[in-house]
């Protein structure tokens, strides 16, 4: 008995952190809709800049202090980034923002190792609270006990502010409808700015605070950023109550697990979330979103249109360039031009499904990183010929998706996007834990080519005439009268469904295509590289693939391709330099700023503001 | 087609040579050093002070075969993906003549299967997977630091010698902390059959839950504890456990605990009494240790970590490979790097002709609290050539050239 009241409050305590954390971000997204991927560098900062002025500010109350002063810290850095980034791109697509936010983290990376150094710094300990308590015999940590008590305090000031004062009302009356608000008369800007500070300075709050329990390291941020979005997502996505509930149901059961089944310490979140969304698909105490933005945010889009001759011509200049890099360039810009296309495929994949389908999938990852395993578990166990793993993996990760979608597309929005991340998490973990089978963390290795591939320049002929079909493939899908229920169930589903579109069977094909056709971009990638690990499967790599579509331009049709073949080209150069973090996360917010309809979407408009009006004269 | 695509390629290389005039290949012996600088800057930027300070070195002492010794150093992001297309950059467009670094091993196994498809040559300097010799070895690969299974073979040892009966393990939930907590039971199981391991405790990496990882063990009542949680984790840990007298009266065993990148960190909360592995650069009283930790002083004013060590030996080892090895092209370098001796600062070591690992040791040590740092006492510097598997085991688990 003394022993279950102990691992409650051990629970209990680590909720403290999490809820204040994911609070933040749960407020900044249901005021803003802006999905913060920037919310784990907040508490980084916060932890760090607490440690600092531990530092200096002497005794308890010092210790205290600094845990505040943290917090307005980090809240004032969060309105600078809200002002100088955001700002500038609320018209953008709806979730464009989240691309400038991977750019904040980018440089947030960089800035803190320069300033606090590579070292992990060890937390001080709560002046007063060093020792630990005996309840019913069990050690209890006395700054366990204030976190416990302190959590419902904030809590409770949250929910005084969002429920009983002027502001309150306004972030609530946002959080409905923005667009009324602004009509109503509200500073929709500085409600914003607002709502990013108190969110930011939330996050860097849980910094500091965690800082006796632990430290700060510059992992930190990456680390955290998955369980505070299972924390929103499970609470409902804009409640704080919710937010609370989950933070100490995740905490808790996670004790518990830990307990009597170590080996649950991955998986177990998401199992919490997946089931959790299964039962009540906008999470504990979230409701349905309202369905008041009828069709995308921004510009109504232009219907697309097979490229023109001209285009053609261009592109197909492009290919026959591409085709002859082996005779005039070094044999390495074939293989830097075979990773190229590999990701180019990739991000076209999950553009199908995001800007035709308009389903946003924060786990593609699972689909190319599925692929990939599939093939190599082929060749690993059955000895399978190369050429029949190749075939097989498109297949594999097409059931992949096949099932997955089937569990998503029951959801819509945001919620279905953070579904998709909880199972890619789970597939994640299941290769990464069942290491008998699939290798952990040590991978699959030796997953190499037949002899006539093992070339490299035939290898790139080989991904060429793949990746390119593939991608040509999608493209003659978008224009297929599938291609057009497709973006019918994107931009109105009462519409599609009353001309008698099935447009969740649309979109859950859709959805299994583009998972195919990432797991051949997965097959393509492994036995380029002879190996494959779980990092293929991580959230970074559904990231990568996220923000190229975007950057490339969503409501383009060649976006994703665009953007998915200039970043990794900046990339590869980029990272010749010791602070290419920095200059690449500038680099993304600068592009983010001057082009916020994507790198494709931008230039098709400045050309038509150019020559528009003289080709209109002219026919 | 393949003779005119040469020819082709050749032209224009011979033209682009012809109008920049920047040819340096002749000049220098390259070595593509790929590692984590970013990800893991805390342990890659002590080793590449290492590489530089021994480069300067053997630079002035004459170079390689005539010619100064370069490294080319590139960030990988911690990408296996990544390292793969830069090592084929470095192989064939810089110019290197073989390949070292990593410190994860994920792509330090990445790196070593491009290495036998294509036929370079790769020095796995830091990572500590056993399979990149065992399982997965290939000729072309040789490591140099000691492995999982040496360090955890000597804290069992160290184990064996106490009467703790009932140990608990805890380990990041991950291939390392898999394989080091197998190693450790199998070799403490050897030694003493009566000893049980009553529970086994898997955070994940880097998100430890502390308290629970502490109330568990307790739960299990064991005579001493196994550590393999570093970094982050280990502070957590460390802290937890002493705050609720969850090392008091036990025996606790951490593998690279006493590692100056792990160890500072936690200033005056080290935790005391530990049998860990680690690098005592504060004690050494004389000695090829000391010259080394001096000289390392006296270029950086900082200290040097253990990555700082395998960094120079890295270049040791490099230097005195190609040396005897007389040429850089692959056969020869193989050639060169088998059953090679290489004077290193902690002494002697031999890089095994059976499945290519190095004897570099490890210090096997006491932490204790000096100064308001933690640090290691009545440390010993075990060789690692005696914690190594007999050679029927290794040819049963190498697959054959």
């Amino acid at each position: 008995m003394g022993l279950f009241v102990a691992q409650l409050l051990t629970g209990l305590a680590n909720a403290a952190a999490l809820f204040l954390v994911a609070s933040g971000l749960s407020l900044i997204f249901g005021v803003t809709r802006i999905v913060n991927f920037a919310h784990g560098s907040f508490y980084m900062l916060g932890a760090f800049i607490g440690y600092s002025l531990m530092q200096v500010l002497p005794g308890g109350v010092g210790f205290w202090s600094s845990v505040l002063l943290a917090g307005l810290a980090v809240g004032i850095i969060g309105m600078l980034v809200e002002i100088l980034v955001l700002r500038p791109v609320y018209k953008a697509p709806e979730l464009f923002q989240l691309v400038a936010t991977f750019g904040v983290i980018l440089v947030i990376q960089d800035l803190t190792l320069m300033i606090w150094g590579a070292e992990d710094v060890l937390g001080p300990r709560a002046p007063g609270l060093k020792g630990i308590v005996r309840i019913m015999g069990e050690p209890v940590p006395k700054f366990d006990l204030a976190l416990i008590a302190i959590t419902p305090f904030v809590l409770f000031a949250l929910w005084y502010l969002i429920s009983k004062t002027r502001i309150g009302i306004l972030v609530r009356a946002a959080t409905q409808d923005r667009e009324m608000v602004g009509a109503l008369g509200v500073n929709q800007s500085w409600l914003f700015t607002g709502v990013f500070f108190l969110g930011a300075a939330l996050a860097g709050l849980g910094g500091a605070i965690q800082l006796p329990k632990g430290g700060a390291d510059l992992l930190m941020d990456f680390n955290i950023l998955a369980s505070i979005f299972v924390v929103v997502v499970i609470g409902g996505m804009g409640s704080l109550p919710g937010a609370y509930i989950a933070a100490v149901l995740i905490s808790v059961l996670n004790v518990f697990g830990v307990a009597y089944i170590p080996q649950s310490t991955l998986v177990l979140m998401f199992v919490v979330m997946a089931v959790v969304l299964t039962v009540r698909p906008y999470g504990l105490l979230g409701r349905e979103e309202v369905a008041g933005e009828h069709g995308q945010v921004g510009e109504p889009e232009k219907p697309i249109k097979p490229a023109s001759m001209r285009v053609r011509l261009v592109v197909l200049v492009l290919l026959l360039v591409l085709a002859a890099l082996p005779f005039f360039a070094e044999p390495f810009f074939t293989i830097l031009a075979t990773d190229v296309i590999v990701f180019c495929l990739f991000a076209a994949s999950l553009h199908f499904i995001l800007g035709l389908g308009g389903l946003v999938s924060f786990g593609h990852a699972a689909y190319f990183g599925g692929g990939a395993y599939v093939a190599a578990l082929l060749v690993s166990y059955v000895n399978a010929p190369m050429e029949l793993a190749f075939l097989l993996a498109p297949v594999g990760a097409g059931l992949l998706a096949v099932i997955i979608g089937w569990l998503c597309l029951r959801l819509s929005g945001v919620y279905f996007a953070m579904l998709t991340l909880a199972l890619a998490q789970l597939v994640w973990s299941l290769v990464f834990q069942w290491d008998e089978f699939t290798g952990g963390d040590d991978g699959l290795v030796d997953i190499w080519p037949s002899e006539w591939l093992s070339d490299t320049t035939v290898y790139f002929y080989f991904t060429m005439v793949v990746g390119i079909g593939g991608i040509l493939l999608l493209r003659h899908i978008a224009h297929s009268p599938f291609g057009y229920a497709l973006r019918a169930s994107r931009d109105s589903v009462r519409q599609a469904e009353a001309t008698g579109i099935n447009t969740k069977r649309v979109q859950w094909f859709a959805f299994s295509i583009a998972g195919a056709l990432a797991g051949l971009s997965g097959a393509l990638f492994v036995f380029s590289k002879g190996s494959v690990f779980p990092v293929e499967l991580e959230i970074a790599k559904s990231f990568d693939g996220l923000i190229v579509v975007f950057l490339g331009g969503v409501k383009t049709l060649s976006g994703g391709i665009v953007g998915a073949a200039a970043l990794s080209l900046v990339q590869d150069y980029i990272t010749r330099f010791e602070y290419w973090r920095l200059a690449l996360g500038l680099l993304i917010i600068a592009v983010v700023i001057i082009a916020p309809n994507g790198i494709v979407g931008s230039i098709r408009i400045l050309f038509e503001q150019r020559f528009g009006i003289a080709r209109r004269v002219q026919s | 087609m393949k003779s005119l695509k040469k020819w082709i390629v050749a032209g224009f290389a011979a033209s682009v040579v012809a109008a920049t005039g920047t040819v340096s290949a002749a000049d220098t012996i390259k070595i593509g050093e790929i590692n984590h600088y970013k990800r893991m800057a805390a342990f890659a930027g002590p080793y590449k002070q290492g590489i530089e300070l021994a480069l300067d070195e053997v630079n002035s002492a004459g170079g390689v075969l005539g010619k100064p010794l370069e490294f080319i150093f590139r960030d990988d992001q911690g990408k296996p993906g990544e390292a793969i297309k830069i090592a084929e950059e470095l192989m064939t467009r810089e110019g290197t003549v073989m390949l070292t670094g990593t410190i994860l091993s994920n792509i330090g196994l990445a790196i070593s299967s491009l290495a036998a498809e294509k036929g370079y040559v790769y020095l796995a300097a830091e990572p500590l997977a056993d399979s990149i010799v065992w399982e997965s070895g290939n000729k072309y690969t040789f490591r140099l630091r000691a492995s999982t299974y040496m360090q955890a073979a000597m804290l069992a040892e160290a184990a064996s010698k106490t009467d703790a009966k009932t140990y608990a393990t805890i380990a990041p939930n991950y291939a390392y902390g898999k394989d080091a907590v197998a190693a450790f039971k199998k070799a403490l199981m050897a030694l003493r059959p009566d000893v049980t391991f009553v529970t086994e405790q898997w955070p994940a990496l880097f998100k430890i839950d502390a308290g629970a990882e502490v109330q568990a063990i307790e739960k299990a009542k064991p005579d001493a504890i196994y550590n393999v949680t570093f970094g982050g984790d280990l502070a957590k840990f460390v802290r937890e456990g002493t705050t609720r007298g969850l090392f008091e009266g036990r025996n606790v065993y951490g593998l690279l605990t006493g590692e100056p990148e792990y160890l500072d960190p936690l200033k005056d909360e080290a935790p005391e009494g530990w049998t860990v592995t680690g690098y005592p650069w504060y004690d050494f009283a004389e000695g090829d240790n000391k010259v080394f930790v001096d000289a390392y002083q006296a270029k950086y004013s900082e200290r040097p970590g253990i990555g700082s060590l395998v960094g120079y030996m890295t270049v040791q080892s490099i230097a005195a490979g190609i040396t005897k090895a007389g040429a850089t092209d692959a056969d020869s370098l193989i050639a060169g790097f088998r059953g090679l001796d290489v004077d290193t600062p902690v002494g002697k070591i031999h890089f095994r002709e059976q499945d290519h690992q190095a004897t570099m040791g490890a210090f096997v040590g006491t932490t204790a609290l000096k100064d308001g740092a933690g640090i290691m006492v009545d440390w010993a510097y075990k060789d690692g050539a005696d914690y190594l598997p007999s050679d029927e085991e290794v040819a049963k688990m190498r697959p054959a050239d």
